[in-house]
């Protein structure tokens, strides 16, 4: 692992942050949304903001599975996973979000329901094999990286035969949600969010490349530098926005070469195409309904799909009203706008889905940054 | 043969070791509770205490300060790289018991069995636990056994609770933390949690993780002979250093600074840490401990630390500062800072 070193030496970030300065005009602002909430984190875990220079703003983005899916879609899985003869599996950092009237996965669970951490989709076909006499419904959620996985789980059990295993599922594309807070201003009543450039997901241009942003490039004039999670690829990829924004360019870049091409990983992407198919319309928490913003399972694959088997209907719910996870998940927000954050709001007792997963915005916030707010 | 003798043993067969289980009748008070303390426990854990056979040991106690503690033990695996639930048992308490840099002397020891756990692995955890009393210095002086039905436990859980006596002057406390003092640690962070977390989810490393499980108060009591003021001792288990240091902080009523780059963590546990989504400072340690003396002290006592081998990559982490919001604040390795927070939620469970 000494691979991860290179990554993280003191050094290059001082000479990193040391151009960015001295590059960075001191007559403009830049807001850099970084989408993933896998960059939120390692910004706050390693005290990145505090190498930049103040007019370099971070402006935290939607990219965390978690915190984007609807209080009316974990509902449905609370009421599935309270039926008799279900096993629910699901990944652990679903158990905590909070659902609608306080309900959560971890209290169904505690109340009875069936429930079972995973740490793959392969499990979940395993405990289906285990239990032939019990429905087990696999919880899935994610972008496009944890999309292939469940695909691939669903041709699995479709291969051995199995009629116990379904998948609830609630996949949504990256994409979307870019394009969904790009057009905000212009055509819905959301608070407008000015963005200079992206920094663009690593994981998940993995597996969809670095061409799908070119659109948002073009169409949008915003700059797009597609960065691998290490402190030192943040940083350098910061240093490639700053540059593009200087000399008016609008491309996408890509600082993760290591990792990433322009065409992904067709395979992950052909498993993704043999079983999925876009959904007309998602509701995301925070950006409201996007059409062709999610998948749902082909009709080949029918048997395998939790909400045709189950009839269990989607019942949209407001959140919390003081909470401002949707104006934090589109950027327009701080952690700290919020009145509940740090007071009724914590780790330990979220309110929120930006507090529950590592991912979020207001957990970042909470756990790594929140001395800056007590310093102010 | 003469069949009086027969009938006052209290059974007429060995234990079948090798392939035999655990029923509920050795849980229920009669001669197959009483073959099993005296075929697997009493030779393993082997002293005059537990030979007279009574239901509790008598001992002479000094005159002074005594310290006592308990821990329960519900790790899973029960055999792990590195230990078992047996020495785990037994360092844990011990541990405990030396934090407040006293002298463990005698520890109990509790087994909730479930019914149908191989004797062969119940005598292992058994010798197990008795070589790690012997090599700290502790005798299990009494102990109980019970048996639950099949599906009423998993398989095995261990308390323990032990006593010490505190040599005079020793004044250890985790209220006793004051501005100025130098933090010290004795070794690498999270080897104990990621070799359970690893040996979990089948993850296989080119170097193996052990478990850092071992008994402290050999180190304790170097450091305590050669100085009397140490103001604070932990070992920083479930939680890691990050709950270690603000519960400290919440104690003593005040903040610390740490320097990311001065604590150790070797790049095998690091990389695990990576692919399980932890952080070394949340994630469990079994045998290492953190030390708070004066600043004018540390280097002092950090040579004696050095000088044992549980203490060998001992050094100075940061210090203790005054700040009401009682923040433990990290530099990052990169030059930025951030906090070091407790863990929210439940990310390692049955880790010890």
């Amino acid at each position: 692992m000494k691979h991860l070193d290179e990554y993280r030496d003191a050094e290059m970030a001082r000479r990193l942050a040391a151009a960015i300065a001295r590059e960075a005009r001191t007559d403009r602002r830049y807001r850099l949304m970084e989408f993933c909430g896998g960059h939120t984190h390692a910004i706050f875990r390693y005290g990145i903001e505090d190498l930049l220079p103040s007019n370099i703003e971070m402006v935290h983005g939607p990219g965390c599975p978690v915190c984007v899916l609807p209080t009316g879609r974990l509902d449905m899985a609370i009421r599935l996973a309270r039926r008799e003869d279900v096993i629910l599996a699901s990944y652990g950092d679903m158990l905590r979000v909070p659902g609608s009237k306080g309900q959560s996965l971890l209290k169904a669970k505690a109340d009875g329901a069936d429930i079972r951490m995973v740490y793959s989709t392969l499990d979940a076909v395993k405990l289906a094999e285990a239990n032939p006499g019990r429905e087990v419904i696999f919880f899935a959620i994610g972008f496009e990286t944890t999309t292939p996985p469940t695909a691939l789980a669903i041709e699995a059990a479709a291969r051995k035969g199995l009629t116990n295993f379904t998948v609830f599922c609630n996949h949504v594309l990256t994409p979307s949600a870019i394009a969904a807070i790009l057009e905000a201003p212009a055509i819905r009543e959301l608070e407008a969010v000015e963005i200079d450039g992206f920094l663009g997901p690593a994981h998940v241009s993995v597996v969809i490349g670095s061409q799908p942003y070119e659109f948002f490039a073009e169409e949008y004039r915003k700059p797009v530098a597609i960065s691998g999670f290490e402190p030192i690829d943040i940083m350098q990829s910061i240093l490639m926005l700053v540059r593009q924004l200087n000399e008016g360019r609008a491309e996408v870049e890509n600082q993760y070469i290591r990792a990433v091409t322009r065409d992904g990983n067709l395979r992950a992407k052909e498993a993704v195409s043999r079983v999925f198919e876009l959904r007309r319309d998602f509701e995301w928490r925070g950006l409201g309904h996007i059409p062709y913003s999610a998948l749902r399972l082909k009709d080949e694959f029918a048997a395998f799909d939790a909400e045709r088997r189950f009839d269990e209907p989607y019942i949209p719910t407001e959140g919390i009203k003081a909470c401002e996870c949707p104006a934090i998940l589109r950027g327009a927000k701080k952690p700290t706008d919020c009145r509940l954050f740090g007071r009724a709001c914590t780790p330990e007792t979220p309110l929120g889905s930006c507090m529950v997963s590592s991912e979020g915005a207001c957990a970042a916030y909470y756990t790594y940054g929140r001395m800056r707010e007590a310093a102010q | 043969m003469n069949v009086a003798s027969r009938s006052a043993r209290p059974a007429s067969r060995r234990l079948d070791l090798a392939a035999g289980r655990v029923d509920l009748t050795h849980g229920a008070g009669g001669r197959a509770m009483q073959q099993l303390i005296e075929e697997i426990f009493r030779p393993a854990l082997d002293n005059p205490f537990l030979a007279r056979g009574d239901d509790q040991a008598a001992f002479d106690v000094s005159a002074g300060r005594m310290v006592m503690s308990t821990d329960s033990f519900v790790v899973s695996p029960l055999f792990f790289p590195g230990g078992d639930i047996g020495s785990l048992a037994v360092h844990g308490t011990v541990n405990d018991v030396a934090m407040s840099g006293a002298r463990p002397l005698y520890l109990s020891a509790g087994f909730v069995i479930e019914e149908g756990f191989p004797l062969a692995e119940l005598a292992r955890i058994a010798r197990s636990m008795g070589e790690a009393a012997r090599a700290a210095g502790v005798a299990v002086v009494t102990g109980d056994t019970k048996v639950v039905e099949r599906g009423k436990a998993d398989r095995l859980f261990v308390n323990t609770a032990g006593i010490g006596v505190v040599p005079a002057g020793v004044e250890i406390s985790g209220d006793r933390a004051r501005p100025g003092d130098a933090i010290l640690l004795s070794g690498s962070m999270g080897d104990h949690g990621v070799a359970i977390m690893a040996h979990r989810a089948g993850l296989e490393f080119e170097t193996t993780i052990v478990s850092d499980s071992a008994a402290l108060n050999g180190l304790v009591a170097d450091m305590v002979a050669v100085m009397t003021d140490i103001h604070v001792l932990r070992d920083p288990t479930r939680g890691g250093l990050a709950a270690t240091f603000n519960e400290i902080c919440h104690q003593s009523n005040v903040g610390m600074r740490l320097d990311e780059a001065a604590i150790p963590v070797k790049p095998e546990v690091l990389g695990a840490c990576e692919l399980l989504g932890l952080d070394p400072l949340n994630v469990a340690n079994e045998g290492k401990l953190i030390a708070i003396v004066p600043a004018e002290d540390a280097a002092r006592l950090l040579a004696v630390m050095r000088a044992h081998p549980l203490g060998r990559d001992a050094t100075v982490i940061g210090e203790v500062v005054a700040d009401p919001a009682r923040f433990v604040r990290m530099a990052t390795r990169i030059g930025g800072e951030r906090i070091v927070d407790w863990l929210a939620g439940e990310q390692l469970p049955r880790i010890c």
